[in-house]
């Protein structure tokens, strides 16, 4: 199978569009207001925000099915919400709660959901890749037909144990899409400063990985490239990489002060290239909805957001019992 | 409503910073995402962004203010048609966590003793000191190194153009060069090996990693090339290299940020284990570390980066390898400890002053070699002793000086050794649970009351 770049646009219904609108503005206003959260204490440690690079998931998600995997970086708030994940857990695990998803002893960088198949939340850079080809090592294994979506960053695409995990998982055909979330910065370096390979995906060549560059700042582009991703898993086909060029609109934690890159840069991306007002354009230039169902949805979103963060500071702190327990399991 | 902004916290050890510039005035209008204004922390210059969009009705904090708290109100935003008076009494929502502390058993009132703090022994009377971070002095001992050799270079990731991701390196990409200073991919194995191999061929490397944890990365490196390679060639090739970074816990970083790695490397023949807690101790042993033909791991500490201590003035100041520093004498316990354990080992002997037992402060400095012999001469006076780190429980630096001192001054020891360490867990990340994984001043205080029966 060539890699063939995806068709111009793909038919996409009303109630789609709509929801990867909502989906994205979800990611983002929880973002805004964990920001917010760590501004006031309420938030300790390093947050990784998502805001910027929100089609990707949504994107993603939308070409999965139930029962697929998905596993992350520490960047991993947006895959948690866009997978089903409840925001009241999410948001409580960054408070460090007891309703946290990992009873706050994870935090931010390493949340689980076994329910929704959510692997993590990684805090050691590109770990999570051998990972994610593991789990599709399993379901292979396993005949299930599913397929995992392992995302990592641009950094980590340098990491050596990239490179071992493709050259298995392509010897094993494993069910796994290698995502490459290129948002053109590991912490304060840019692609250009760690490497002169011209692309990450054509990397996989070496290994005889087919994969392609997606637009991440095009959802409708993201999903149609998850779907054939996705098909050559199902079909046996796999492994298979996406790139998806996307940009972090904040700095790599809330604590980098962003001296690498000027606020120019930010600001014309945030201009001219959003994900969440290119689907708002297509949804009223569509004739999709109109400027009042945007609002609403704005505030139903901001209604979610708000209660979660409620939760999140009314939920109590861990048991002080809790220190002890979840190191080994009843054998 | 008119709402509060208040302070923000920036990094995960902010607990202050200094409100630099504003960059609205009373009266603007912002929108979410325009910036406030600039704010110092220890670490680096932070724009702070609107969240809310409103009218900057009230300026609370002038610019220029200097350890503004994070969470007070630093200005009043007002919505259209209201003042700034509309928010009546400024109470700032305070994000404070209840403090846990180890209940101290009641002992009998004793007549507090003076503090005995004894002379630098090394520091030629009359030297100036200066009042400097340990993040500076480490920086220092590098710059000083670089400029005596160029045969001393620094890699590792953000070193050179964003000054490091903890700011040790700020300055030396300038005075130094790109070629001497080297910005890496996030690829510790691959450029630990590089360092090793720069070694082998005649330079010396200092390797940073932006934490120790992600040297676990690069650990075969570290172990099975550096470490090994003067034996198995029979002393042809040594590895004269540095691998330095922050060790340990910070705050709130979680179990895979938070370990320390004190005992794993101390247990590596053919490595040297270094761990400062002071300024003066950072720069004089990195700069004896840089020199030293073998393979060093020198584990620093974020939280102790931005605190201050007297660093003498010298042109050359190195501190040996090997030697303890005696922080304070003592005669009923002996209290040994190194890197950040220091701060609960100096505050216990503090409190235990007042209780009038005369701790014994022995600071290692370095593990591998250890000087055992400082801490035998202590226990045959105070016949008991108490090691704190911050690291796991078992098999930990405190089990090895328990096993040392039980060989060689068993009839000195009218108490066993206690341990006080990390607890034996994962580093949890909320709030509460933290505090209670790592070692503290309580339980440094209740241990030394054990071993000495009070
Ligand atoms: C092995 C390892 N090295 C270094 C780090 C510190 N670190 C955390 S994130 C990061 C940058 C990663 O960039 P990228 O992979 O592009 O992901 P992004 O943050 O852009 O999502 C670095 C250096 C780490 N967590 N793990
Ligand atoms: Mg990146």
């Amino acid at each position: 199978m060539a890699a063939k770049k995806p068709a111009a646009k793909p038919n996409v219904s009303k109630e789609d569009l709509l929801k990867y609108y909502k989906d994205m503005l979800m990611i983002r206003r929880f973002e805004e207001k964990a920001g917010q959260l760590y501004g006031m204490g309420l938030i300790g440690g390093f947050c990784h925000l998502y805001i910027g690079q929100e089609a990707v998931v949504v994107g993603l998600e939308a070409a999965a099915e139930e029962g697929d995997k998905r596993i992350t970086s520490y960047r991993d708030h947006g895959h948690m919400l866009a997978c089903g994940m409840d925001p009241d857990g999410v948001m409580a695990e960054l408070t460090g709660r007891e309703g946290g998803y990992s009873k706050g002893k994870g935090g931010s960088m390493h949340m689980f959901s076994k329910e929704k198949h959510f692997y993590g939340g990684h805090g050691i850079v590109a770990a999570q890749v051998p990972i994610g080809a593991g789990l599709a090592f399993a379901d292979k294994y396993k005949e299930n037909g599913r397929v995992t979506f392992t995302y990592f960053g641009d950094g980590a695409a340098n990491q050596g144990q990239v490179y071992e995990a493709y050259n298995m998982a392509e010897l094993w055909n494993l069910p796994v899409v290698f995502v490459i979330e290129n948002n053109q910065y590991a912490m304060g370096t840019s692609t250009k400063r760690s490497t002169h390979s011209p692309s990450y995906w054509e990397r996989g060549a070496a290994y005889g990985i087919k994969g392609e560059e997606v637009d991440g700042m095009d959802v409708l582009a993201v999903k149609a490239a998850g779907e054939k991703a996705v098909a050559a898993c199902r079909a046996g086909k796999g492994p298979y990489i996406l790139e998806i060029k996307t940009y972090r609109y904040r700095g790599h934690s809330m604590s980098d002060p962003a001296k690498y890159r000027t606020r120019e840069e930010v600001q014309k991306i945030r201009e001219e290239r959003d994900a969440i007002e290119h689907v708002r354009d297509l949804l009223l230039t569509g004739k999709h909805a109109t400027d009042d169902d945007l609002k609403a949805i704005d505030k139903e979103i901001k209604a979610v957001v708000n209660k979660a963060a409620e939760f999140a500071k009314e939920s109590p702190e861990p048991a002080l019992e809790e220190l002890y327990t979840d190191i080994y399991a009843d054998a | 409503m008119a709402t509060e902004i208040l302070m923000p916290a920036l990094s995960p050890t902010m607990e202050e910073g200094t409100l630099a510039k504003w960059l609205v005035k009373e009266g603007d209008t912002v929108a979410s995402g325009d910036i406030l204004a600039e704010i110092e922390t220890d670490k680096a210059t932070m724009e702070f962004e609107a969240v809310d969009e409103g009218t900057i009705g009230k300026i609370l904090i002038a610019e220029g203010t200097e350890g503004v708290k994070v969470n007070t109100a630093i200005a009043v935003l007002v919505e259209d048609g209201e003042s700034a008076d509309d928010i009546a009494t400024p109470a700032p929502e305070a994000a404070a966590q209840p403090a846990i502390e180890t209940p101290v058993p009641a002992a009998a009132k004793a007549e507090p003793i003076a503090v005995v703090v004894p002379e630098e022994a090394d520091i030629p009377e009359g030297t100036e000191m200066k009042s400097t971070t340990v993040r500076e002095a480490l920086r220092d001992a590098m710059a000083e190194e670089m400029r005596r050799t160029p045969e001393v270079f620094l890699m590792g990731e953000e070193v050179a153009e964003y000054q490091g991701a903890y700011k040790i390196s700020q300055g030396l990409l300038e005075e130094f060069g790109a070629k001497r200073v080297i910005d890496t991919p996030i690829t510790e194995h691959g450029f630990a090996g590089i360092g090793v191999g720069a070694a082998f061929g005649g330079l010396n490397p200092i390797v940073e990693f932006m934490t120790f944890n992600f040297a676990m990365q690069a650990i075969d490196h570290i172990i099975n090339s550096a470490a090994k390679t003067l034996y198995m060639s029979g002393g042809q090739m040594g590895c004269p290299i540095v691998f330095r970074g922050p060790n340990g816990a910070a705050a709130r970083v979680g179990a895979q940020h938070s370990q320390d790695y004190a005992a794993w490397y101390s247990q590596i023949p053919g490595l040297k284990v270094v761990m400062p807690y002071s300024a003066a101790d950072a720069k004089g042993l990195l700069k004896t570390a840089i020199r030293d033909p073998n393979p060093i791991i020198f584990l620093e500490n974020e939280i102790l980066y931005g605190q201050s201590f007297d660093v003498p003035q010298l042109d050359d100041y190195t501190v040996p390898f090997g030697k303890a520093k005696i922080w304070r004498e003592g005669s009923d316990v002996t209290l040994v400890s190194f890197g950040i354990g220091m701060k609960y080992a100096l505050e216990a002997a503090d409190k235990l002053a007042e209780d009038g037992i005369s701790a014994e402060v022995i600071d290692l400095r370095t593990l591998r070699p250890m000087d055992t012999g400082a801490i035998i001469e202590s226990v045959k006076k105070t016949n008991r002793c108490v090691t704190i780190e911050e690291g796991f429980p078992v098999c930990s630096i405190g089990n090895h000086i328990s096993a040392v001192l039980m060989q060689e001054a068993f009839d000195y020891l009218d108490a066993p050794v206690i341990n006080c360490t990390g607890k034996d867990v994962p580093m949890p990340y909320a709030a509460n649970l933290e505090k209670l994984a790592l070692t503290t001043t309580a339980e440094v205080v209740e241990a030394a009351k054990t071993v000495t029966y009070r």
